[in-house]
């Protein structure tokens, strides 16, 4: 077999992509998966991280709110490792209609999602950070899920069913032959290598840059870009996720994940041209403060970490400005039905809770197309890392006695945690001080999990992630990369590139510690380094 | 679903900068690769531990609170207050019968002062040590505190009257030390404000301050402690317009400080009232108030500051005073921790690490030859004479000696 000829090429490592190149591998195709960045750096990793039950739609999209809470029950079986089981609460202020709640539960009970109403006080001891001046609440199971983790896994389990991954390499055209797509010419962004890939079937899985792609095989989608601003805070302060009962409206989620928690989100009509480059405006931070604070009241004297916003791939149906009353149902596109163009299928539409779906209803099409009749598993089969249930277990099972950077570890790698090495001082030896990353987890994710840059290594260990925002652990990580690709200069540049990156997130809201640590790490790069 | 009860954390946790100066300042660190460091126990684990009481490490028990690491803060991040918080919150382990018996540090000296002079000959012997050793894991090479016969307590109700003839009249916490083990210090006080036209009257039963007790995981009995103590001290400050002092720098400053932030005791009305002996003294002969110094008194005092003098910022009073004294030569030891705290280091499995602290404080003793060495704490004093066989001596019971009687 010719290394560079597949039985498919899925474009995009976001979560449907990763998603669909573990369905089609686990169903025997021979897959490649191709991203011109790294994993989940579009939508995927710019949201709330929210696993959704399904009960913010359940009154006004009854079809996402019943895909909701089936999937939400599944990832629980096969992604334990990348979620956070902590329930949701819908919660009623004096200035919102208790009427509504009736409404409300009667639609989640309606799409089998089961929402208790409980009494305020309860959900006051429940949520000791909720609102105290709430007036109802519902309780359903909603939780947190970590997007960059189970992105990872879903392409670690492709390459352990014989997935190819090709990252950092961006499309730069396709290669027809009469009415077909028979694959794709790529340039690697990194070393500007141009490559050529063939399969009878190609899926854009894209998300909003999914419009793009559609374009340069000839055909158009008609994309509708809605951009969401997020606030990241520098430390938990809910246990649950907290929600308004009302019709879904601006800066009504709060979401804990893993050492943060998160409010959004807005929702803005941008022209595709931003896309690329989304900044989060004065505006929406005052927003998202003012709102939040009503969820939490202990959110406005919180430190927010970071600002950052992502564009819903939003396939348009109207002409609605705000981009909220479109479905965000699944979309998939056979083009050879709709435009006559052969071996190409776009996956858009939906949302992270319903990746998985998504993934089977594209993998289905794809083997519709090549005459493959294999049953879907991934409903069943666990993700790598998940095999147990809790990170209590998997740290229990390797350590005598765990240290707090075991733990970490485990709770982010569930039973991939086995694999990493520890044990000698220098590989327990920590990376990331807030976010407890050791040097033996830095390397596997070099190594196993193919991260080539800082960012990179970000998504798939939290490095940087933590309060100080790379001030320590940059550097060091930095060295670690130099050590492992064996060059110093590329990894300086790309030790300032993260920096600037991480900058990126802190302007917007930079006032208060977030401005003094990231004068303080300005100070030690400059002057105590010497960058 | 898990649950967290305590979403919000204090202690200005969020302030840290991550400048890690506080680690660089640890004791512990230095001698104990199995202890994470003050940051990384402290504002950084509190992060995990937000997000699940998990999170929480065994190993935090190797912090002894000396609270070096909040003086080296620059961003007033009361680090040692976070890690002790989160073994309060967190720590499920019983504490040992060893812990027990280190921290009851006033029902043991209920307990030994009758029979003070066969307890003080028993803990001497080293069969006895090699018991303690082998069945409490109290290290064998420790000296044990002596107890005195008679109660500070007793001796200062015997003297009630006189006393209270002086014009002025000021409350004192004696804490347990004084009352069981030294009360010539307590009479070295008496003498010292009597000097002054100050009569000394005991707080309406206090007990001990707790401080043995947070550490040794009783928080609950020392918020017992705490409460009772503040409305003991309430009574004094509120009702008999008195100033509270003390002549230990640890019961001091739990009580200003560990009952409101570590255990929830409000004091905010009467903290401020609660000083130090020396601070007191300082205050008065700065308004105005004399002490006739002996003029054959001719010392070579050297002077280490407690670590929780350092956190209060109150070494200097000591120092000044022990100043005015003429014939005395004032060495002020450079600022390290002797490596006992309280009962941290009678623990066996302390004891390397906690001589280990000591070593350069011992040694600049050693090289500076003092005729005394003086401090504030009574466990700072077991710590350096049994490590260096000088002796140590509280600056009021300097100051006493000092004084024309």
């Amino acid at each position: 077999m010719n290394a560079k000829e597949f039985d498919v090429i899925i474009i995009g490592g976001g979560i449907t992509g990763a998603g669909t190149q573990r369905d089609c591998a686990m169903r025997g195709l021979r897959t490649l998966l191709i991203e011109r960045s790294d994993i989940a750096t579009g939508a995927t990793g710019r949201n709330h991280g929210l696993l959704h039950s399904g009960a913010r739609y359940a009154v006004n999209d009854a079809e996402s709110a019943e895909e909701c809470i089936k999937e939400n029950m599944i990832l629980r079986r096969i992604a334990a490792h990348c979620i956070d089981e902590t329930d949701g609460l819908f919660i009623t202020l004096p200035e919102d209609d208790l009427a509504y709640q009736k409404t409300f539960v009667e639609a989640c009970q309606k799409a089998g999602i089961s929402a208790e109403v409980i009494d305020p006080a309860l959900a006051r001891r429940l949520e000791p950070s909720v609102n105290p001046d709430l007036i109802g609440a519902v309780r359903v199971p909603d939780g947190s899920v970590d997007p960059f983790r189970l992105c990872a896994a879903n392409m670690l389990d492709a390459k352990m069913h014989g997935g190819q991954v090709r990252l950092h390499s961006e499309v730069v055209g396709f290669i027809r032959e009469q009415d077909s797509i028979i694959g794709v010419r790529t340039q690697n962004r990194l070393t500007g290598e141009i490559e050529e890939y063939y399969a009878p079937v190609t899926v854009n899985a894209c998300g909003i840059w999914g419009h793009h792609i559609a374009e340069l095989a000839g055909v158009n989608i008609g994309m509708y870009p809605a951009k969401g601003a997020l606030l990241i805070f520098a430390h938990r302060i809910n246990n649950m996720v907290i929600n308004r009962c009302r019709k879904p409206s601006n800066a009504d989620i709060l979401v804990p994940g893993d050492t943060v928690c998160v409010i959004g989100t807005t929702s803005t009509h941008i022209p595709f041209e931003e896309c690329d480059h989304v900044a989060v405006t004065p505006d929406e931070v005052t927003l998202l403060i003012t709102e939040g604070a009503k969820l939490s009241p202990a959110l406005s004297s919180t430190r927010i970490l970071r600002a950052y916003a992502g564009v819903r791939p939003l396939v348009s149906a109207d002409d609605d400005p705000t981009g909220r009353n479109i479905s965000r149902g699944i979309v998939c596109l056979d083009h050879e039905t709709r435009d006559g163009l052969k071996g190409f299928i776009t996956i858009t539409g939906g949302k992270l809770m319903t990746y998985r779906l998504m993934a089977e209803i594209a993998t289905d099409a794809v083997c519709r197309k090549l005459g493959i009749d294999k049953p879907c598993e991934t409903a069943t089969t666990p993700l790598p890392g998940s095999e147990e249930r809790s990170y209590e277990a998997v740290a229990q099972k390797i350590w005598e006695k765990p240290s707090m950077a075991q733990k970490a570890a485990a709770s982010r790698m569930g039973t991939g945690a086995f694999h990493i090495q520890s044990g000698d001082r220098q590989d327990d030896a920590l990376i990331c001080e807030c976010e407890e990353v050791s040097v033996g987890e830095i390397k596997f994710a070099i190594e196993r999990m193919d991260a080539s840059t800082l960012t990179d290594l970000r998504r798939r260990t939290r490095v940087g992630m933590g309060t100080c925002q790379g001030e320590f652990c940059a550097c060091r990580a930095a060295g670690l990369l130099a050590k492992a690709n064996g060059c110093v200069e590329k990894e300086r540049k790309g030790l300032a590139e993260f920096l600037q990156e991480r900058w990126k997130g802190n302007f917007p809201i930079g006032w208060g510690d977030t401005l003094r640590e990231a004068e303080y790490t300005q100070w030690v790069y400059k002057h105590v380094l010497g960058l | 679903m898990k649950l967290q009860e305590y979403t919000i954390s204090k202690h200005n946790f969020e302030e840290c900068m991550k400048c890690t100066v506080c680690t660089a300042y640890c004791p512990v660190l230095q001698v104990n690769p199995m202890y994470p460091g003050p940051k990384q126990a402290g504002p950084d684990g509190e992060r995990l531990r937000l997000k699940d009481p998990y999170f929480f490490n065994y190993a935090l028990k190797y912090c002894m609170n000396c609270k070096r690491c909040e003086v080296a803060c620059p961003s007033d991040v009361n680090v040692a207050d976070l890690i002790q918080a989160a073994r309060i919150r967190y720590d499920r382990s019983k504490p040992k019968l060893r812990d027990r018996i280190l921290a009851s540090t006033d029902f043991m000296g209920t307990l030994a002062r009758p029979f003070a002079p066969v307890v003080n000959g028993v803990t001497r012997l080293g069969v006895t040590k090699s018991v303690m050793d082998a069945t409490l894991k109290i290290d064998h090479r420790r000296s044990f505190p002596k107890y005195s016969s008679r109660s500070f307590e007793s001796w200062l109700r015997r003297h009630a009257k006189e006393q209270a003839a002086f014009p002025e009249q000021v409350a004192y916490f004696h804490g347990c030390y004084v009352n069981y083990n030294n009360p010539g210090l307590g009479r070295d006080l008496v003498k010292v404000l009597n000097a002054l036209g100050v009569g000394v009257q005991l707080l309406e039963k206090e007990k001990c301050c707790g401080i043995a007790l947070i550490t040794n995981g009783m928080s609950d009995k020392a918020t017992r402690h705490a409460t009772h103590n503040i409305d003991a001290i309430r009574k004094a400050v509120t009702d008999r317009g008195l100033t509270v002092v003390t002549t230990s720098s640890s019961c001091t400053l739990t009580i200003r400080e560990e009952y409101p932030n570590l255990l929830g005791v409000d004091n905010a009305d009467v903290r401020d009232s609660v000083l130090m002996a020396t601070r007191y003294i300082f205050e008065r002969l700065e308004k105005g108030a004399t002490l006739r110094f002996r003029t054959d008194y001719h010392k070579k005092i050297a002077y280490h500051t407690p670590c929780h003098m350092e956190r209060m910022g109150w070494g200097v009073f000591s120092e000044k005073l022990m100043r005015m004294i003429p014939g005395v030569e004032f060495i002020q030891l450079d600022s390290a921790c002797c490596g006992i705290a309280g009962t941290y280091g009678f623990k066996k499995e302390n004891y390397e690490a906690s001589q280990a602290i000591g070593a350069p404080l011992f040694e600049q003793i050693r090289a500076v030859n003092p005729d005394i060495v003086a401090c504030d704490c009574e466990t700072c004093k077991w710590q350096i004479e049994m490590s260096t066989g000088y002796t140590v001596e509280n600056p009021i019971s300097i100051l006493a000696d000092a004084i024309e009687s």
